[in-house]
């Protein structure tokens, strides 16, 4: 049966800000969700800590809203405990890429099959306003007594060296194309890294929903130019076909030079995939040849009155000396 | 002269074999019938520095090391500087000859304070600063110093084997100790012979080497030294079918019977060897009913190492959500950054087993080293008030059953369960009666998987208030039970609440659980306790001091001191009132830890009432002998010393 829009809400309250661009986020998961038609018991959304790491609660399917940083380690304990369940990890730029940077990167060293989505609004919300690993230097949102002292973090360019399989981003209110995005990351195989431009209209009086949409940017007939333009329409292609160690290393330049694109013409679209670098639970497959069919969140353990299945007679036997 | 108990000790630089050499030593032992205690002190280093290995044989059970060595096998310069001083009257020290005159100011590994306090006692005997002049105080002491040509031996090996590659012959020093060991010793050859085949069984050409050299060996001792050692080692016949087991093993053994299937982990010592032991035997054998017949089949345990224990603590807590038994091992720094994590699994109320191995600390602390210094923090780990099961293991066979208990205790009360375990049973080798694992059974309480019986559609109320505390768990994929886990407090469907009334419903829900883990969980399983019900003196302790403690034990009540003790086992919830009941009555109470401010005795106090006032602990890194606990106790019996022992040795 098909699943409608609604199937996948939660009757939880709400209660990001209006205007927030996180809305255009959960309208597009909810959207790709239904249109993949995945059932939602076999599905986890697995979050941080932020005004993004209350989007489990919004869906109706398992929801694991966790530590702050921690939304990639739990989600690979979910996904590698159970390779057949769908998981997405989710969480603004504060969590990902501030206090939970070591994981960011070390996932794309393991490349599970999971996808990220990344709530990027330079800001931290929901202390009211620090600025986050995302903003650049020298940028005074209203919240920051002083400019940013730190540079910014260029997401994609720290996901690609990361070893990230699928690296993209969207724009939060552009929710058809953000839609189609989400569910390219899902039905990758390997880590998909998704970055979405979040207006945060509370906090970041700088990177807006006007200004991503051409406020003070005029085309000659005095219209306004919107900031963030479509990969796809200009041809770029960023997916490996080959097992050529050139080709990947050429597409990962191709996108390195792409990230530096931000501002008045940001690029937003697929900008690498590789399908040809094994998923984490391939390697573990591959070592392990009972762990896709068997595997450890399925395995019984246990047979009638609690006898253990395994057994380790054969274990204990090689430590005996008499 | 034959005796039932003997102290055997190796030394050497790291990576020069002295592990290898202790384990065909203690493997020839053990072959022989005789009972095996065997421990590890080594520097946090990977090549160079000093480490030794100490064996304790007898024909009886034995639990703990002494400190007095009765032979000491050398052949590096350094060990028979550092360990002369511990070879007892009559014992044996066997050395390089070509080392003799070896300066102490040559050997870089040794620290300064460690050199000034040796010369300082060879020049209170006018003794030049040499390895000859540290075996001449041995000798003066009354111990047979006995001069093992290794190299001029090894070439006479090379000769009638046709090896002409010193270095290849040379790999057989530490090993050629072992052999002149038992030669001295008059152990039988064939046991030897027999443990060094076992143990090269994958390289033959290395075996038989190896067993040219230990005829060669038996022949210069005896030749040189014909029955000049007074003690004789025997074989004890014995049907009793036994194994040597090291503490790490036994715990990744144990896991993957237990169901654990998944371990996260981030390297530390003494931690990471179980992991790894999980890892190298990741695809697991199962007999599973099928048809009524049980069917062999395979299974595997995943393991994974992360970038860190935040990580690791995490994805174990993921992976538990998703319905696996996880598990994570790590110690004292890595349970640190733990804490957080422990606190989401406790009000999320997820089955987490972490296996705490402790050392030294605070901070890195004696990375290599022993201590019980974690109690108070394993008690408190992570803000809030939420529950959590700690149980310590006092050996090697607790350690095996206690991690099924482990898993049993977390699934059933849906709660993270610290297993406390120390670097002493980690690095401990001991023989045992063969264990029968059909003793363990899992058990995995209001688990649910598959589908929620009788509710297909709408959210599930996950953390449902019930009288027990413990509410029905669907693993995340169960249909009819998708509910949400969070940090923040949380309603029955587990979404935010910040509502007072259901703050304290759940509170007191969490909480309820351990009441219940204290009515459920048998008495033997909390607490064990040795010895005359009445007695002089009363010990109370906690892990592995037991081994020490025991051996102490016998050796006073076999003096007439009558001594009992009280072991710990389950440190939360509290076994209050057995405790109170044992302890108001005891005549004279002595708490024996591992650590400087006697933690445990603490506990007591504030969970009983009963004021602990003796104390003998240690902090040194280095484990309690028996013979240090029976000093002690012997002084505080007779009130000859104060309130507090600080226990010193170990080198």
């Amino acid at each position: 049966m098909a699943l409608k829009l609604t199937d996948l809400k939660s009757d939880f309250h709400n209660d990001w800000c209006p205007g927030c661009g996180d809305f255009g986020i959960l309208s597009a998961v909810q959207m790709a969700l239904a249109e993949m038609n995945i059932d939602p018991s076999r599905m986890a959304v697995v979050s941080g800590i932020g005004c993004s790491g209350k989007t489990p609660h919004f869906l109706n399917t398992y929801g694991v809203h966790t530590l702050h940083g921690r939304s990639l380690p739990f989600a690979t304990g979910v996904k590698l405990s159970n390779p057949n369940l769908e998981v997405i990890a989710c969480g603004g730029d504060g969590d990902g890429m501030g206090i939970g940077a070591g994981h960011f990167v070390n996932s794309g060293r393991r490349n599970v099959d999971m996808a990220y989505i990344v709530y990027d609004n330079g800001v931290y919300g929901l202390t009211k306003g620090q600025a986050s690993p995302t903003l650049k230097l020298g940028m005074k949102t209203k919240s920051l007594p002083l400019p940013n002292i730190n540079q910014g973090i260029n997401p994609l360019m720290l996901a690609l060296a990361a070893g990230y399989t699928f690296v993209a981003r969207g724009y939060a209110y552009d929710v058809r194309h953000l839609k189609d995005l989400i569910k390219k990351a899902v039905q990758h195989k390997g880590f998909a890294f998704l970055d979405v431009l979040q207006p945060c209209p509370t906090y970041n009086d700088i990177l807006t929903k006007e200004y991503w949409q051409g406020e003070g940017l005029l085309d000659a007939a005095g219209r306004p130019m919107p900031r963030t333009y479509k990969l796809d329409i200009t041809g770029y292609d960023g997916v490996v076909k080959t097992d050529d160690v050139g080709e990947m290393e050429e597409k990962i330049k191709q996108a390195m030079m792409k990230s530096f694109e931000f501002g008045d013409r940001t690029p937003i679209g697929v900008f690498y995939q590789n399908e040809r670098i094994p998923t984490y639970e391939e390697r573990l497959g591959a070592r392990m040849p009972t762990y896709r069919d068997n595997p450890p969140g399925e395995q019984e353990i246990a047979g009638q009155d609690g006898r253990p299945l395994a057994t380790v007679q054969k274990l204990l036997d090689e430590l005996r000396v008499n | 002269m034959e005796r039932n108990d003997f102290s055997w000790m190796i030394g050497g630089a790291q990576g020069s074999g002295v592990d290898t050499s202790a384990i065909i030593f203690a493997k020839s032992a053990a072959q022989g019938g005789l009972r095996v205690y065997g421990n590890r002190e080594y520097y946090s280093n990977i090549k160079g520095e000093h480490s030794y290995f100490r064996v304790r044989l007898s024909k009886d059970q034995i639990r703990s090391h002494v400190d007095t060595v009765d032979m000491l096998a050398t052949f590096d310069d350094e060990t028979a500087v550092r360990h002369a001083w511990e070879v007892r009257k009559d014992g044996a020290i066997i050395y390089d000859p070509s080392l003799g005159s070896n300066p102490i100011e040559n050997i870089q590994t040794i620290e300064a304070n460690v050199e000034s306090r040796l010369y300082s006692k060879l020049d209170a005997n006018g003794l030049p600063h040499t390895v000859d002049g540290v075996l001449e105080i041995a000798r003066r002491n009354g111990v047979h110093i006995y001069a093992i040509p290794y190299l001029e031996l090894l070439k006479k090996v090379g000769e009638q084997v046709g090896e002409t590659s010193l270095s290849a012959l040379t790999k057989m020093t530490n090993v050629m100790a072992v052999a002149a060991s038992f030669a001295l010793l008059d152990y039988p050859q064939d046991e030897v012979i027999n443990a060094i085949r076992k143990q090269f069984k994958s390289k033959p050409k290395a075996a038989e080497m190896n067993v040219a050299m230990i005829a060669i060996t038996y022949d210069y001792v005896r030749e040189k030294y014909n029955g000049s050692f007074g003690y004789k080692l025997r074989t004890i016949p014995t049907t009793e079918k036994r194994i040597l087991l090291r503490g790490s093993t036994t715990i990744g053994m144990a896991k993957i019977l237990s169901g654990c299937r998944l371990q996260t982990y981030y390297p530390i010592t003494p931690a990471s060897d179980e992991s790894e032991y999980l890892e190298a035997h990741e695809n697991i054998d199962l007999e599973v009913m099928v048809d009524n017949e049980l069917k062999s089949m395979k299974g595997a345990v995943t393991v994974v190492q992360t970038e860190d224990e935040i990580a690791a603590v995490t994805m174990a807590i993921g992976g538990a959500l998703a319905g696996s038994r996880a598990s994570t091992s790590t110690s004292g720094p890595g349970f640190s950054l733990m804490a957080e994590g422990m606190g989401w699994a406790g009000i999320n109320e997820v089955p987490l087993v972490i296996t705490l191995y402790q050392r030294g600390g605070p901070s890195t602390g004696l990375p290599t080293r022993h201590e019980q210094g974690d109690l108070r923090f394993a008690l408190h780990t992570g803000h809030g008030d939420f529950p959590r099961i700690v149980l310590a293991s006092g050996d090697l066979e607790e350690m095996f059953f206690d991690v099924t208990r482990s898993f049993n205790y977390a699934e059933k009360y849906q709660l993270p369960v610290v297993h406390i375990v120390d670097k002493a049973m980690a690095n401990s080798d001991m023989t045992y009666k063969m264990f029968d694992p059909s003793l363990a059974k899992i058990e995995r309480g209001l688990l649910i998987k598959g589908a929620v019986p009788g509710h297909e559609d709408g959210p599930f109320d996950r953390f449902k208030e019930t009288a027990t505390g413990v509410s029905p768990r669907p693993a995340i994929g169960t249909k009819g039970g998708i509910y949400w886990n969070t940090g923040d407090e949380h309603d029955e469907k587990g979404h935010i609440s910040e509502d007072p009334l259901n703050r304290d419903m759940m509170m007191e829900k969490r909480m309820r659980k351990l009441d219940l883990a204290a009515e459920e969980i048998p008495l033997e399983e909390k607490v064990h306790f040795f010895g005359p019900k009445d007695a002089q003196i009363t010990l109370v302790s906690w892990g592995s001091t037991k081994g020490a403690i025991l051996d102490a034990m016998e050796a006073l009540n076999a003096e007439g001191l009558s001594v009992n003790f009280l072991q710990i086992r389950l440190v939360q919830p509290f076994p209050t009132d057995y405790v109170k009941d044992v302890l108001s009555h005891a005549k004279k109470v002595i708490d024996v830890e591992m650590n400087y401010s006697g933690q445990l005795g603490g506990v007591i106090r504030e969970m009983t009432c009963v004021p602990v006032e003796r104390y003998i602990v240690k902090y040194n890194g280095r484990p309690m002998s028996s013979e240090e606990i029976y000093d002690a106790v012997k002084k505080i019996a007779d009130g000859s010393a104060p309130n507090r022992i600080v226990l010193r040795n170990g080198a």
